[in-house]
């Protein structure tokens, strides 16, 4: 009785979480009159501002993680290493960019850093570039940080940097050979986090005037019916192909098993 | 002229005094061990030694070298944990050559010096596999080819056997000390446990509230300990509390028994004084070859195999004796009465 009454729940629930994007997915396939194909799919691809922008949010994204993983890292692991009272107030810092819109946190750069500010980093596209790439790092930060630091708890940070000290590894040989790859897994669950948050932004691009992936799928949203369900099912199979590979990330490290 | 000096280390954290005046000198080539009560300050002063801690004051030496300044990754000297050290994401081979690795040692010396280690503590085929692939013990003894790889100046050990069952422990430790004689590497060992002090070391330091108490050869600590703590801490004991009767030719009286040390003790007529005997200085019955017999009642036996345990009362204290056992007489009965004599070179006059 108890286990007809789970499998009832548990087919509810899907039913409620994929109605939408079967009917979503079916949609999207309608855009030839009466027989289904994948036109407005050929439609959205043919489209070069779709490559253009993808491109762009893509790179974005590569940088936002390197400097995500850079600066992240090193933190945690000298929060967890030598100031371990001032980890609450860490964790808390962290998760400020939940709090705060991102729409404050880009009104705050441009009023910081426009063209005739102290550092006119808006003047310049590149300029512009490193400015929303802070921007994606501070969004992703809370995840980034909380699985970086989750990592870092499955192994004794202390008595491993001691050893490598006393073979007499510097830090940047620590962090490089032993941390860093001890927490790979980590690094990448949350380096497929920030793809999946970078590719759907829409705030900060728009607002700092950048050919990003979101305002397109925004624009062509607003001016189409069937390629933005079609664009909306590449997202997500963008999404589900990045938990996929995190999955892939666990399986593949060897000296993971163990744990698993 | 020793090859490791520790002058007057003092350690504080913030108002706890862990470390006081703490002097050593160590030879080349030697192994020895730091024993005391949890605590007391053995791994603080490994720490400082190894430089993950600062001394408060004083100073290391190594070879001439004052390295008291000198940060851990450039003193030279191998460590080994008390477990869970090796680097999870390296394989065997790859932990045993990461200071090689770090040093710059190019890489078909390297591949040679991890065959030789891994050979030396018996895993030559082990290199491949991962450190969650391994018993404990196989871990340990790859932290210690790890450690040594690098040619370290001084090898130091924190309780690395005790995470480990007994078994394990005991032939372990009879390895290690067997490559630290191959290797001739001047070794510090810190451990809690009395027997694996005794058995291995080349000398001990007792150690209680940060002060060095003792420091000499098993033989010495045992046979000769120079306080009641050491005495205490070390082996079992028998104390008996007694009244310094003639301090020039040291004569004591037990209760109604007299006890003559033969040598003089610094101390005035009516001190109450501390003797004390290991249970092995204590003979069953009366012995013409032993001065001093006490009259004692049987009040436990101990069955242990070869070896029996007895506790008798005597001079107003509890006794503890082994006998060895022998086939043709069984153990006397509990509540009988009996002598129990020792030689008064045995006894150990405590100071108090
Ligand atoms: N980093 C530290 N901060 C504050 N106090 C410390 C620190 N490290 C050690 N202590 C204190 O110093 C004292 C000695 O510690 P230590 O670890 O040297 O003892 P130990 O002899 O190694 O004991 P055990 O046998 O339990 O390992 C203890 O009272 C401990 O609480
Ligand atoms: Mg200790």
């Amino acid at each position: 009785m108890m286990r007809f009454l789970a499998w009832t729940v548990f087919l509810l629930g899907c039913f409620y979480f994929l109605m939408p994007l079967v009917g979503m997915a079916e949609f999207s396939l309608r855009m030839r009159r009466g027989e289904y194909s994948l036109d407005a799919y050929a439609v959205v691809f043919a489209d070069p501002r779709f490559w253009a922008t993808f491109g762009y949010s893509l790179k974005l994204a590569g940088a936002t993680i390197l400097f995500g993983v850079l600066l992240v890292v090193p933190t945690a692991y000298w929060v967890r290493l030598k100031l371990p009272q001032a980890r609450p107030f860490v964790e808390f810092v962290t998760l400020l960019p939940l709090v705060i819109p991102a729409i404050v946190i880009v009104f705050g750069y441009i009023r910081l850093y426009n063209t005739s500010s102290w550092l006119p980093m808006t003047g310049s596209a590149l300029g512009t570039d490193i400015l929303l790439t802070m921007g994606y790092a501070t969004l992703a930060l809370p995840y980034m940080y909380r699985a970086v630091d989750t990592g870092l708890r499955t192994i004794d940070v202390g008595t491993l940097t001691e050893a490598a000290q006393s073979l007499g590894a510097g830090w940047i040989t620590i962090l490089a050979r032993i941390i860093l790859p001890n927490v790979m897994v980590a690094v990448l669950s949350g380096a497929f986090l920030t793809l999946a948050i970078v590719m759907g932004e829409f705030t900060m691009a728009a607002l700092l005037n950048r050919p990003a992936f979101g305002p397109f799928m925004q624009l062509i949203g607003a001016n189409r019916a069937y390629e933005p369900p079609a664009l909306a099912v590449i997202a997500f199979a963008l999404t589900w192909g990045c938990m996929g590979l995190m999955q892939l990330a666990t399986r593949l490290a060897k000296h993971e098993r163990a744990k698993a | 002229m020793s090859y490791l000096t520790l002058n007057h280390l003092e350690k504080s954290f913030g108002a706890n005094h862990v470390v006081k005046d703490f002097n050593l000198d160590i030879d080349k080539g030697e192994f020895v061990s730091f024993l005391g009560p949890s605590g007391c300050g053995k791994t603080t002063v490994l720490r400082m030694v190894a430089g993950f801690e600062m001394p408060s004051s004083g100073s290391i030496v190594i070879e001439g070298q004052d390295v008291t300044g000198l940060r851990a990754n450039a003193r030279n000297i191998g460590m080994m944990f008390q477990a869970y050290a090796l680097f999870p994401n390296l394989t065997v081979a790859e932990n045993v050559a990461f200071g090689l690795r770090v040093k710059g040692v190019a890489r078909a010396e390297r591949d040679a010096r991890v065959a030789e280690m891994l050979a030396l503590i018996g895993l030559p085929d082990l290199g491949a596999r991962y450190p969650f692939q391994l018993s404990g013990g196989q871990q340990q003894r790859v932290a210690l080819a790890r450690a040594l790889a690098p040619r370290p100046r001084v090898l130091l050990l924190d309780e690395p056997l005790s995470a480990l069952d007994a078994k394990v422990r005991v032939s372990l430790r009879n390895e290690i000390r067997a490559i630290q004689q191959d290797l001739g590497i001047t070794t510090i060992f810190v451990t809690h446990d009395q027997e694996e002090a005794l058995s291995i070391s080349d000398r001990i330091v007792v150690m209680n509230g940060g002060v060095a108490d003792q420091v000499g050869t098993p033989f010495e600590v045992y046979n000769k300990p120079s306080s009641a703590f050491v005495a205490n801490f070390v082996g079992t004991l028998n104390l008996f509390r007694g009244v310094l009767e003639v301090p020039a030719s040291g004569v004591v009286r037990l209760g109604e028994v007299l006890v003559k040390l033969g040598r003089a003790v610094d101390r005035p007529r009516g001190a109450a004084v501390t003797l004390a005997l290991r249970p092995e200085a204590v003979h069953l019955g009366r012995d013409p070859a032993r001065e001093v017999t006490l009259p004692a009642r049987i009040d436990q036996v101990h069955f242990l195999g070869s070896v029996i345990r007895i506790r008798v009362g005597a001079a107003g204290t509890q006794v503890n004796l082994d006998t060895f056992n022998r086939p043709d007489t069984p153990p006397p009965p509990v509540g009988s009465q009996t002598e129990i004599s020792a030689a008064a070179a045995d006894f150990i006059l405590l100071e108090e």
